[in-house]
């Protein structure tokens, strides 16, 4: 363990981090518990998928800076890798793969 | 029955194999920071089996190395895991009358096993419900697997500069937003297209005028505009839902 922490509260942080995980998880299924699920949350249900996957790229660029060197240009790169890769290979763990190693690569020796 | 089970079990383990190979990288991806950080093995493998996160697991490495506040990592959780209320907008069909299971399907419900659950379409003497389950049990197996791997290597190799390698997760989730674009038909704009505009556009909106204004909590006004976006977008969406049966 770090110097600077105790197992106790380590163990007290993990306990109400996972318990708000839950708490979020769990929501919807509690709020709609009975009866017919309300139309327009079918509806969203089903036409949300691809937008929260838009949403969690977005989310992981969103530390890069662009007016500072290097621009994004280890991500960038990296993930145009990972979408070439896949769009030819269709293999998940190749595209994952050579995309992270790749990234490793630009930040540690290129940039 | 016998049958039907083995039947539903092999087809969990083949659709979860692509969660195999991203949760093993991602997985131990997070156990190198957390070794890095000074923790030891045991640490991921309560983290993974406890808050099975694979973003916060990430985010929470830093709280947990600085021994933050209790409010603070209550706040920080609620921001990065919010949408996975949207997640169970999506299931509550899906999920309705799957008895026990249904508890730990919730608990268990990540980003990844989300993206299977939801797109999944399953052929005949596939028991639905157990499916659901093995999937989520399946893949949460994978992730202590990784989580602990990484954790232990990171502990073992010391002198290995793992710098980068949480880039595993954008790795991830760039694959699959490429495979649901190029798999959404053969239409030239789908429904599942404009739906990922939307959540690109709106998120990068919603980054930049955040940044604008100092405001690092993007993805709440993030969510707002999505989900105000389709519900606008409705007339249009939903009149398309005849033509790509697939989904």
């Amino acid at each position: 363990m770090p110097n600077n922490v105790t197992a106790s509260y380590t163990l007290l942080l993990i306990g109400v981090i996972a318990l708000v995980t839950l708490l979020l998880r769990a929501m919807p299924f509690i709020l709609f518990r009975s009866g017919k699920t309300p139309e327009m949350v079918t509806y969203l249900g089903k036409v949300m998928p691809p937008a929260v996957i838009g949403m969690l790229v977005i989310y992981c660029f969103k530390d890069i800076s662009f007016t500072v060197y290097p621009y994004g240009l280890p991500e960038l790169i990296a993930a145009m890798a990972v979408v070439v890769l896949h769009i030819f290979r269709r293999n998940t763990l190749l595209s994952i793969g050579v995309g992270t190693v790749l990234y490793m690569v630009l930040i540690q020796l290129v940039f | 029955m016998k049958n039907n089970n083995a039947k539903t079990l092999k087809r969990a383990l083949r659709d979860t194999l692509p969660i195999l190979a991203g949760y093993l990288v991602l997985g131990v991806g997070f156990g190198f920071m957390l070794a890095k950080a000074g923790f030891e093995t045991y640490w991921a493998l309560i983290m993974s089996c406890t808050m099975y996160a694979g973003s916060m697991q990430y985010v929470g490495v830093g709280l947990l190395a600085n021994a933050v506040s209790v409010g603070y990592a209550i706040m920080m959780t609620l921001l990065v895991n919010i949408r996975h209320v949207f997640y169970g907008v999506s299931l509550i069909d899906k999920y309705r009358d799957t008895g026990w299971r249904r508890f730990y399907m919730i608990f268990a419900l990540t980003d990844e096993t989300y993206s299977l659950v939801s797109t999944t379409e399953l052929p005949e003497g596939v028991d639905k419900k157990n499916y659901y389950f093995f999937v989520s049990l399946f893949d949460q197996l994978y992730w202590i697997c990784g989580c602990c791997l990484g954790c232990f290597l990171g502990n073992f190799f010391d002198s290995f500069n793992s710098a980068g390698i949480e880039y595993a997760m954008t790795a991830l989730f760039v694959c699959i937003f490429a495979d649901q674009w190029v798999t959404s038909g053969r239409k030239l704009i789908t429904k599942r297209h404009i739906s990922a505009i939307v959540g690109i556009a709106s998120t990068l909106l919603s980054l930049v005028v955040c940044n604008m204004l100092g405001n690092e909590y993007f993805l709440i006004p993030s969510m707002i505009l999505i989900l105000v976006s389709l519900i606008l977008l409705r007339p249009v969406l939903d009149r398309r839902e005849g033509d790509d049966n697939a989904e």
